[in-house]
């Protein structure tokens, strides 16, 4: 049976729309999973001699201390990028296959997910390499096998979390409580997570431990979902009450104030569509990492503009990198009315240039660390209302995802809103003012730098009605291939 | 009004639909009957220029529907769910639709009287969003929303198909009298001989992609409709032998 599901499981990824029509997508994520593989692998192989470089004391017990981050960022990671398991229970009830295996299906697919596989290529050769060190291998590939359930557990865990806000509220406390009290140094719980960690390499019968939370998290997330296979509770639509949106301020806009106030609606009332908008606020604290000089790595001042653009981007590179997609489920409708591609396009381009407005200002409190940080948040938001707010609109011309508004009709609910194809289609428009950035601060150095930048946006902006005329031109070309897309 | 030449459909080497010329006058309500796999979507999408044509070209009121845009002033059309916004309510996508057709809410307001005893009191003031009304529902608020700033042409694909029978009857006449007050063309597909032979002026019979039969409704009765799709059950189960697997 799971095998006659498991096939039905590999029709559906290798015949779905995007995964048929993107070729230049595919390549993509091949490129990208072979980089985090290959991140994965260098780290799993160097760690340890990194470690013994660095002299920060014995590198297994280092990395025993250490390896609650990994196992902390790997929840937050799962938090914001793991897809759920979508399989599309609904035509299944009527046959002849128990609910529960069904479930069972869709939560051991999990297991193939590149967030799980990936972990092999880290723990796997770091085994090798500390038994090559001299450990015991037995003792070796048992801790390995813990921490593989561990971040299994993690696999579970945030299914749960996605599901229960109870959960979510417990683990993201949990979390974030003991982040901060580390870095504001109240607290250090590394010490403890050591003798835990150690544990698991010194007594070998823990592995029983770790395998039985396994089975326990496993269980309830089985148990949540077997309960709400029914049509009128887990697979149920759930009818909303409706937020009500004043027309009146809208109609001053004309045209542009309909489809304006639509996409408001499309935001308000669409699970979605907030994701989006909350991913987009997320990414005003990605500043952190390179403003605090937390990461040595990130310290040049190409990074803090690169941090600069990411702060105030967020909306626009969760929402409109998805632009046209959002309509996806009514295009033949705008495409049939009365509507032109430039009102279409121009109210998209106020929301983001409203969002980015907003994320702008709420990212003031950069100030804190000192003008010259702050100067890059604002160089970064300049160049992102002017340039990025209009080449965003032209990268998702060529997109063609079929977005699924109301998430619910899938079993476990589709949270894909915000996923690895929205970063990889982040590049060039990051990449491109941070060249401009680098070659003017090598050859003439960090005032000019950010007068290049200023100037770039300047002209980006002048350059706006024929970029539009451009992006129109695409929306035109590409019409039919788009509204194929969204109706298969 | 319509003018279709040349006009074919075709992926890879299956002809979907290929009508090599039509003439539709304004003001007529015209009915396309056909099985399923006839071309009668395909046709309304080309119409709509959702798709391409392989050959030939439909000009609506003399303006070539995949050169130009501006037929869209003038043509509305309810063909599925994906003319519907899911997630306004029944008066904002109204009012939405409205505004692209440039109709104020007192006239609106006034046009939405008529529909009244269709909508049933299951649409209006609800306070739900389309995607939680019903698939009938959803078709009246779409059929509805065809219709509003007159258009010189509307275009409904399956209109009676979903709704409940009384529905369906005052859908009929609902139809019937727009069509006399605003003078507008209708097009409408459907599966029901009996409504198309009730409410059309002018019947158009696709088969398998081409078009075999156009008559006014003094012409076609509605045996003769029925005979003409039961013969053609009877001519393929004698020439071709039933596939074995079904």
């Amino acid at each position: 049976m799971l095998k006659t599901l498991f096939s039905l499981e590999l029709k559906s990824l290798f015949r779905s729309p995007t995964w048929k029509q993107n070729l230049w997508m595919r390549i993509l994520i091949v490129f990208a999973i072979l980089y985090f593989v290959l991140i994965f692998l260098s780290l799993g192989v160097g760690a340890y001699y990194i470690i013994e470089e660095a002299q920060i004391g014995e590198p297994f017990e280092v990395i025993n201390r250490y390896l609650i981050y990994y196992i902390g960022f790997d929840i937050v990671f799962r938090y914001m990028m793991q897809p759920m398991p979508v399989t599309n229970v609904q035509p299944l009830l009527y046959q002849n296959i128990k609910k529960s295996t069904i479930v069972h299906f869709s939560m051991l697919k999990m297991l193939y997910s590149f967030f799980n596989w990936s972990h092999l290529f880290f723990l796997i050769p770091l085994s090798i390499i500390l038994t090559v060190e001299g450990q015991a291998a037995g003792q070796v590939w048992g801790w390995s096998l813990s921490i593989y359930f561990l971040l299994l557990i993690n696999n579970y865990l945030n299914v749960l979390v996605n599901q229960k806000n109870v959960v979510f509220g417990l683990v993201t406390s949990l979390v974030l409580g003991s982040a901060s009290l580390q870095y504001f140094g109240i607290f250090d719980i590394t010490p403890y997570t050591q003798v835990f960690f150690t544990s698991l390499f010194n007594q070998s019968w823990l592995i029983a431990v770790a395998f039985g939370l396994l089975v326990v998290i496993y269980y309830s997330a089985f148990r949540h979902f077997r309960t709400r296979m029914y049509l009128d509770a887990g697979l149920a639509k759930k009818s909303e009450r409706t937020i009500s949106i004043s027309e009146n301020y809208f109609s001053r806009f004309g045209k542009l104030g309909l489809i304006l106030r639509n996409d408001v609606a499309l935001i308000l009332r669409n699970k979605r569509a907030r994701q989006a908008v909350f991913a987009g606020f997320f990414f005003i604290f990605y500043g952190l990492l390179f403003f605090t000089g937390a990461v040595e790595a990130y310290q040049g001042d190409t990074w803090k503009l690169f941090a600069g653009i990411f702060v105030t981007g967020g909306f626009l590179f969760s929402f409109g990198q998805y632009v046209p997609s959002w309509d996806s489920q009514y295009y033949p409708l705008l495409m049939t009315q009365n509507i032109t591609y430039i009102d279409y396009l121009k109210s998209k381009y106020t929301l983001i240039q409203v969002f980015t407005a907003i994320t702008t200002i709420l990212s003031s409190w950069y100030l804190i660390f000192g003008l010259e940080i702050f100067s890059f948040v604002l160089l970064g938001a300049i160049y992102n209302l002017t340039i990025n707010s209009v080449i965003v609109l032209w990268g998702g011309a060529y997109v063609r995802t079929k977005i699924d508004l109301t998430s619910n009709k899938k079993a476990f609910g589709d949270k894909n809103a915000f996923n690895y194809k929205t970063l990889l289609l982040t590049l060039p428009k990051i990449l491109l003012p941070v060249i401009i950035y680098g070659v003017f601060d090598y050859a003439l150095g960090p005032i000019a730098a950010k007068i290049s930048i200023v100037v770039v946006s300047i002209a980006g902006y002048f350059l706006k009605p024929y970029l539009f005329k451009t992006i129109i031109s695409i929306y035109q070309k590409e019409k039919y291939a788009t509204l194929k897309a969204y109706r298969s | 009004m319509i003018t279709v030449s040349n006009l074919s459909k075709t992926y890879k080497d299956t002809t979907v639909l290929s009508i090599e010329s039509l003439e539709l006058s304004k003001g007529e309500i015209i009915g396309l009957v056909g099985n399923n796999g006839a071309g009668k979507t395909t046709f309304f999408s080309l119409l709509l220029d959702l798709i391409k044509p392989s050959t030939g070209h439909i000009e609506n009121n003399l303006i070539r529907v995949d050169q130009s845009e501006s037929w869209k002033s003038n043509t509305a059309a309810f063909i599925d769910e994906s003319f519907l916004i899911g997630y306004l309510t029944p008066e904002e996508y109204f009012s939405f639709i409205a505004g692209l057709r440039n109709i104020n809410k007192a006239d609106l307001n006034t046009f939405l009287d008529r529909f009244s005893t269709f909508f049933n009191e299951e649409i209006l003031g609800k306070n739900k969003y389309i995607r939680d009304l019903s698939k009938g529902n959803q078709k009246k608020v779409g059929i509805a929303a065809a219709f509003i700033g007159a258009p010189e042409l509307v275009i409904l694909d399956e209109p009676f198909a979903n709704l409940d029978p009384r529905a369906q009857m005052q859908l009929q006449n609902l139809i019937r009298e727009i069509n006399q007050d605003l003078k507008c063309s209708i097009f409408v597909s459907s599966h029901d001989l009996l409504h198309v032979s009730e409410l059309c002026k002018r019947i158009l019979i696709l088969n398998k992609g081409e078009l075999v039969k156009d008559a006014n409704r003094e012409e076609i009765s509605l045996d003769t409709l029925r005979a003409f799709f039961t013969e053609e059950i009877a001519e393929v189960s004698e020439t071709t032998p039933l596939p074995e697997d079904g």
